[in-house]
């Protein structure tokens, strides 16, 4: 059964113009978030060529296995969602649901090892401030701005996940048709947390460590 | 059946104006119909509008004197930046777009609605949820670092509400962002049968333009913001000199996006005005295709000029040579524009309607603030005026006597639009020369004293500029009267109006071919588009008020006709 009639929205004249739409919608507000992390990743690259020493030194600190696995996870995610959003585009609707269901658990897993990495990180002390165990001083720029990559980024992520849940939610509910376009842009904005991460894992937790 | 009832029913009859679709509170705070979110976003910015005026009206008072009059100087402090928090991001940044583009966007390119109905809501509540913040912020005691939020003074050292206030620019940036996303993809992807992107009129293109600026620049200001309440409130060090950040990262990340919001401010501004002198020239707009690249230009090499906010900031002098030569050229296309809609009125058959009073307002005021512009671009000038009142009236110049005019500008040629009735033309037309006039005797006089080394935001300051400040004081109240009065006369014509029909000014576009107020779907039948815009030469009638009687709306706008001898002359 086909539910295409309900998928149309005003003011769009048809599905294809809404699906493209959607698209283009989508990779404009990736586009943003782009400039936004990018400002992050300027910071970043401004104080790693002002105090290389210092970043060798604030980076060996790094938890490598929480942030590898959480890298293992976010890349797993991204598959499932890629066959989620094939599944719409065959109508398998068990399938997509499920998928989804997995994206948001891997996610989850994610927010969940990033939680015991921010433990371990203030076990240590980590945290910019009068208790800071590193030397010099600008190590502490390179923790000021992991906590703030990595907090910004967690934060993206767990709005990815809520967002997730209630898509499925809707689908699973069928208040939606399977061939809704607005998969797509969920799957978009999910796949573009992923890729931060994929940009954020080697410049936080492999520079400098061979 | 109950007066409720056929009122009611009278929403279901195909064409029911927007207006009337729906009388609840709700039904407006939840409505999905751009026209309404236009409206919703037009009464917000007003509100906002006038919070900074007052903010100014007391700085104004309170510099008529040399040593103040009844203000302490933190207190003066935490006005002007209230002012400059309010202007540029409650008010300037949304103004054209949010109302004019939210409105009129969908109408110009035969659209039902934007790309994201609900996205647009979105935006609005946004919108109110960061002023309300930042409301909160200003008014529990406010914030002394002046709209730019400089570091170390707004992470170290300041006292006040700047993670409050920082944090309701933060959110309404994400309006800004909503609105830029929608509209680009509406122009894409809702164009009607016909409309080739170089049919669009020039409104249309500015909108899209602006829109760029406002994906791509707002998010860095939101980071650069997003780092200072990080600092603030958890320590991070990212600027603090003293672990080895620098305070002048904060200064590019903030100009990376204030320059380029100062182009929001202005492409829109240039959009209306490209509408409303070919209307009132009877003439078509010159040079169409040159007007579309300078948008564009204008949009793009604005990006690349923000380090002219900076050359006393400690950049090295080949920065600052090329920051200066690339704010030359930005200047270029700028240029460009005046000089074809001054050519536009060339053998014109110019009248002089309240809109047309503001857009050429718009264009004097426009060329003074961007010539002062490019003398601030030449970086010894710069070195002098830098921080003085001569860089308070070159912005004031472009935001005020540009933006502010151009909105104004627009508010009463699409006023018929919008609301289905006239306003006073006399009374308009009083406020139109009104504007001017304080205008130019508010800050005229600024750039003098700020020549003369005037500093800004300075609370005392030396005797021998008192009387410039007198005088910019009294032009500043001139101006206030001439603001209230479009609220007054405006207000008026809701409820005493003549009824507008649908197109009034006997202009050409496509939303003028609908119904004065539109139905809630736009177009009862959309009109089919096979030429391009401005199509005035053959348009033998002048504009006049409507008396009333709904003109019928013509199918297609008429192709140029091949030019006769003596066309165009008394019509």
């Amino acid at each position: 059964m086909s539910d295409t009639a309900t998928a149309l929205r005003e003011p769009w004249p048809d599905l294809d113009r809404q699906r493209e739409g959607v698209s283009v919608g989508i990779w404009l507000f990736i586009a943003s978030e782009v400039l936004f992390f990018g400002a992050l990743f300027l910071g970043y690259a401004v104080y790693r060529s002002l105090y290389p020493e210092a970043f060798r030194i604030a980076g060996a600190e790094t938890e490598v296995f929480y942030g590898s696995m959480n890298l293992v996870l976010l890349l797993t995610s991204s598959v499932t969602m890629t066959i989620a959003v094939d599944a719409s585009r065959r109508g398998m609707r068990r399938t997509v649901v499920v998928c989804l269901a997995l994206t948001m658990l891997l996610g989850a897993a994610f927010l969940l090892f990033k939680g015991l990495e921010y433990s371990a990180d203030i076990a240590k002390a980590l945290f910019p401030g009068a208790h800071f165990p590193l030397r010099p001083p600008q190590t502490q720029l390179f923790w000021g701005l992991y906590w703030v990559m990595t907090g910004v980024h967690a934060i993206h992520l767990a709005i990815g996940i809520g967002v997730v849940g209630v898509f499925a939610l809707i689908l699973r509910r069928r208040l939606l048709p399977i061939e809704s376009p607005a998969i797509l842009g969920v799957a978009t904005y999910w796949h573009f947390v992923d890729t931060v991460w994929i940009i954020l894992f080697p410049l936080l937790y492999l520079v400098d460590r061979s | 059946m109950t007066d409720a009832a056929i009122a009611d029913a009278a929403v279901d009859l195909p064409g029911a104006s927007y207006l009337e679709a729906g009388h609840t509170l709700l039904s407006w705070l939840t409505t999905t119909d751009h026209k309404r979110i236009a409206i919703l976003y037009a009464i917000s910015i007003t509100f906002f509008f006038f919070i900074g005026g007052i903010a100014i009206g007391l700085v104004r008072l309170e510099l008529m004197s040399p040593r103040g009059l009844f203000l302490t100087s933190d207190a003066y402090n935490r006005l002007f930046s209230l002012h400059g928090i309010i202007m540029v991001w409650f008010f300037l940044v949304p103004s054209i777009p949010a109302t004019m583009g939210n409105f009129l966007l969908p109408l110009m390119i035969g659209a039902h609605d934007v790309a994201f109905p609900r996205l647009n809501l979105l935006s609005w509540y946004l919108y109110v949820f960061g002023a309300a913040f930042t409301l909160y912020a200003l008014i529990a005691g406010g914030v002394d670092t002046g709209w730019t939020f400089y570091t170390p003074l707004s992470t170290n050292y300041a006292t006040g509400y700047v993670i409050a206030a920082a944090a309701g620019v933060f959110v309404v940036g994400f309006s800004s962002i909503a609105t830029g996303v929608n509209f680009m993809a509406t122009a894409h992807m809702l164009r009607a049968p016909g409309m080739t992107w170089f049919r669009l009129p020039l409104f249309v293109w500015a909108m899209y333009t602006v829109s760029m600026v406002m994906v791509l620049a707002t998010p860095v200001l939101a980071m650069s913001l997003l780092l200072v309440i990080a600092e603030r409130a958890l320590g991070l060090p990212i600027f603090d000199a003293a672990r080895g950040g620098d305070p002048v990262l904060f200064q590019h990340l903030f100009w990376f996006y204030s320059h380029p919001a100062v182009y929001i401010m202005i492409l829109p501004a240039m959009g209306v005005v490209s509408e409303v002198i070919p209307c009132f020239a009877r003439r078509t707009i010159f040079g169409y295709a040159f007007m579309v690249y300078a948008l564009i230009a204008i949009a793009v090499i604005g990006f690349m000029v923000w380090g002219h906010h900076m050359f006393v900031a400690g950049q090295s002098p080949f920065a600052n040579l090329v920051f200066s030569f690339l704010s030359f050229v930005v200047a270029v296309p700028s240029a460009i524009k005046v000089f074809n809609w001054t050519a536009t009125l060339h053998r014109a058959e110019i009248t002089f309607e309240a809109p047309m009073l503001y857009a050429l307002g718009f264009v004097g005021l426009f060329t003074i603030g961007g010539l002062t512009g490019l003398f601030l671009a030449s970086v010894p000038i710069d070195i002098h005026a830098t921080d003085t009142y001569f860089v308070i009236a070159h912005f004031h110049f472009v935001m005020v006597g540009g933006t502010v005019s151009a909105y104004m500008a627009g508010l009463h040629f699409w006023w018929p639009k919008l609301t289905g009735r006239m306003y006073s033309e006399a009374w308009a037309r009083f406020a139109a020369i009104t504007t001017f006039l304080g205008f130019n005797a508010t800050f005229l006089p600024q750039f003098v004293m700020g020549w003369n080394g005037m500093p800004r935001r300075y609370h005392y300051y030396p005797d021998v500029f008192q009387a410039w400040h007198v005088m910019s004081s009294v032009g500043a109240l001139i101006l206030a009267v001439a603001y209230v009065l479009p609220l007054i006369y405006f207000g008026w014509s809701l409820i005493y109006g003549r009824r507008a029909g649908a197109n009034p000014w006997n202009a050409t576009g496509l939303e003028w071919q609908t119904s004065s107020p539109p139905p809630k779907e736009n177009f009862r039948r959309l009109p089919r588009i096979d030429a391009g815009p401005y199509a005035y030469h053959e348009s033998a009638q002048p504009p006049t008020a409507g008396d009333g009687t709904p003109s019928p709306p013509s199918p297609t706008p008429l192709p140029n006709p091949p030019p006769r001898a003596g066309e165009g002359r008394g019509g």
